[in-house]
């Protein structure tokens, strides 16, 4: 049985990350913020369930995807949206932008730019975790595209020889860029591919948060009593382009229409009842959603921008070296 | 005469290419896009590249000769390097140039050193076509110009052509050249045009070109540069300060003879550089000047560039990260009152 408050949590949670990313969709429209923005629409269970298994402190590392990410894991809206419109305020100072939201003090070790760069370092972070014997959970989210890349078969080998219980999660969302998953796979399923490193997996429903977040509260624990990684693969579907602006006309339309069915958000709602929300409940959870999201945006828009020269700043820890004496 | 983008001239280039060799062959991520959904009309050819670059290249010369890769670019660098090795004129495309880390050592080590280490029997006929540049709002991952990284690397030859004319030119002498090149294209230039007769010949690689006769300050622009430095001399005229403007266009090699002529005509240098200022191209521009034109020179060689910092996202940071126009004009200024 799932506690109440968790619940809850997981309704406002996925519905904030829908919210947020319907409006990023609308200002990328109106062009009113600079730069690329990857919204991670059809992703929001999977965010939202990966991260109820998660204390605050646990370790992740996300993508240029991350709206969702980042808010699952608890980094301050304001923050993003303020870090999306480039200002000041935002949570990577205006210097990351909408590619790289990420705050440490969450446990994010970062948002990369750059596929599959993220699992090699949640594998660091993990092998501190065991050096250290302290006990954080390493999670590292990662794409169907990034499967293909040397990098995180490297982390992999290396996780499961050095017994490093960190999580591999696998979204698969049917596409990389505008590369379906299935045409590119040499394997049946994706997640056959960790065979090769004798490593255990599980796939999931995706569009299903509660099964999510099932799957990935026992393999936390399997993955630290047996001493081991654990790949988990969740299905679901990338129901906006690669970036806004992407003429998605590779995916066609009976494909979304059907994907439609399990969408994420719908799912949710159709289950609320079984959770024990009722109508009011969840009408309350939207509404606040939506309410955080919109002064979250409203916030972001009236920030200050950077100083030019703030460029400058941050690019080490100590330059020129100072000498210690 | 017709007037195209670079984007177009590009992708002419490349059509030109496969229809005269048929061992000219394409790979990278998405550069056709969709084709996995064969079934669906119309798909097959839906990306062309992020830029849509390479777009109708799949429908014209097919699947065989134009590949889908997946996101495994030390995997199909590598095979480029064979199969240049092998017969093939391959092309591969690094999607963004920031990717470079991810397969650098197919070209550091591999496509660069064979001829030589292997006691140049062999030769690595493949280009390299990459997206640079900042001033896309894109971030620190995907907004670096890294001309001097490939630039550094003996056997590796490097292109960066500012127009459309040098675009298609410089890429058809490329993909007939018998060594690796490096051929860098700036994300803010593709939209940009210009008149590109249909039957333009190669452009030999390692010729500069002098895109403005002047007599009072030289500035040496690298690729986007070129057009913050003729938005200043076109100022600078209306105050009677004349400047001439060298573009290098290829880096490696570099048409020395060119720059220095310009510097003796001179004696006032100014170089202009998108990159990070260490171990630039700016800074090994300069460093040639001053050893082989020293007595020339007026005054000291002017560098132009970025700071020592990552490419930032916000707007109002990455201007500032941006050589511009005004820095040009001030240092031109500065420069005609020694
Ligand atoms: C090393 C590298 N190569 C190529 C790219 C360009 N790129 C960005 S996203 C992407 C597709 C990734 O697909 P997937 O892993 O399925 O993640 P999704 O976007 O679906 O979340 C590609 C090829 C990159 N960022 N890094
Ligand atoms: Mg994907």
């Amino acid at each position: 049985m799932i506690e109440k408050e968790k619940i809850n949590w997981i309704y406002k949670k996925i519905f904030t990350i829908r919210f947020f990313e319907e409006r990023i969709k609308k200002i990328a429209k109106e062009k009113t913020v600079p730069g690329y923005l990857h919204t991670c629409i059809g992703s929001e269970a999977i965010c939202v369930g990966v991260m109820a298994a998660l204390n605050q402190d646990d370790w992740i590392s996300s993508t240029y995807r991350n709206h969702g990410h980042a808010i699952a894991k608890g980094c301050e809206l304001n923050e993003i949206t303020s870090e999306i419109y480039g200002r000041k305020t935002g949570i990577c100072k205006g210097r990351g932008g909408s590619m790289h939201i990420s705050d440490f003090s969450k446990g994010m070790l970062g948002s990369f730019g750059i596929v599959a760069a993220g699992p090699a370092v949640v594998l660091g972070a993990a092998l501190q975790e065991k050096i250290n014997k302290s006990n954080k959970t390493c999670v590292s989210f990662f794409g169907d595209g990034a499967i293909h890349n040397g990098a995180f078969h490297e982390a992999a080998g290396l996780a499961k020889l050095w017994n490093i219980p960190m999580i591999f999660v696998c979204e698969n969302n049917g596409y990389a860029e505008a590369t379906a998953t299935d045409w590119h796979l040499n394997t049946k399923e994706l997640s056959d591919i960790t065979k090769a490193y004798d490593m255990l997996s599980y796939i999931g429903d995706g569009n299903n948060v509660f099964e999510v977040y099932d799957i990935t509260k026992k393999s936390i624990n399997e993955a630290k009593q047996k001493n081991t990684p654990i790949f988990l693969e969740f299905k679901n579907y990338r129901f906006s382009g690669q970036y806004e602006g992407d003429t998605q006309l590779y995916q066609p339309q009976e494909e979304i229409d059907k994907a439609k069915q399990n969408d994420p958000i719908k799912l949710a709602k159709e289950n609320s009842s079984k959770y024990g929300l009722n109508k009011n409940d969840l009408e309350k959870i939207i509404n606040e959603a939506k309410e955080e999201v919109d002064k979250a945006f409203d916030f972001a828009d009236t920030q200050p921008w950077p100083q030019p020269e703030d460029a400058l700043e941050e690019v080490y820890v100590n330059y020129p070296v100072e000498i210690k004496t | 005469m017709t007037i195209k983008t670079v984007k177009e001239a590009i992708n002419d280039a490349l059509v030109q290419s496969f229809e005269e060799d048929k061992n000219v062959i394409l790979m990278g991520e998405d550069i056709a896009g969709g084709k996995g959904r064969e079934q669906y009309q119309g798909t097959q050819d839906a990306w062309g590249g992020p830029f849509g670059v390479t777009q109708g290249l799949y429908t014209k010369f097919g699947g065989e000769r134009v590949r889908d890769t997946t996101i495994a670019e030390a995997g199909f660098f590598g095979a480029a390097i064979g199969a240049a090795m092998t017969g093939l004129r391959p092309i591969v495309e690094l999607m963004y140039v920031d990717f470079a880390g991810v397969c650098f050592d197919q070209m550091m080590n591999q496509a660069a050193k064979v001829r030589y280490m292997f006691g140049g029997k062999q030769k690595v006929p493949m280009v390299v076509r990459t997206v640079v540049g900042a001033g896309f709002r894109a971030g620190s991952e995907h907004s670096q110009t890294l001309y001097s990284l490939y630039t550094h690397i003996p056997g590796l030859k490097v292109v960066a052509p500012y127009d459309a004319y040098d675009a298609k030119g410089l890429l058809l002498s490329s993909i007939k050249d018998d060594d690796p090149v490096i051929f860098m294209e700036h994300k803010r230039l593709y939209m940009t045009s210009c008149e590109v007769p249909d039957d333009l010949k190669p452009i030999p690689l390692g010729k500069g070109r002098i895109r403005r006769e002047g007599s009072d300050v030289t500035i040496i622009a690298i690729q986007r540069m070129n057009l913050f430095a003729e938005e200043a001399a076109n100022e600078l005229e209306k105050i009677n300060i004349s400047c001439e403007i060298v573009d290098p266009r290829t880096y490696s090699p570099l048409d020395e003879e060119l720059i220095f002529q310009s510097v003796k005509k001179t004696g006032k240098v100014i170089v202009v550089d998108e990159s990070n200022p260490k171990c630039s191209l700016a800074s090994e521009i300069t460093s040639l000047i001053s050893e082989k034109c020293f007595s020339d020179l007026k005054a000291a060689v002017i560098k132009i560039t970025a700071p020592h910092t990552p490419v930032p996202f916000s707007p109002p940071m990455e201007d500032f990260y941006i050589p511009s126009t005004k820095k040009i004009i001030d240092a031109v200024k500065k420069l005609k009152d020694v």
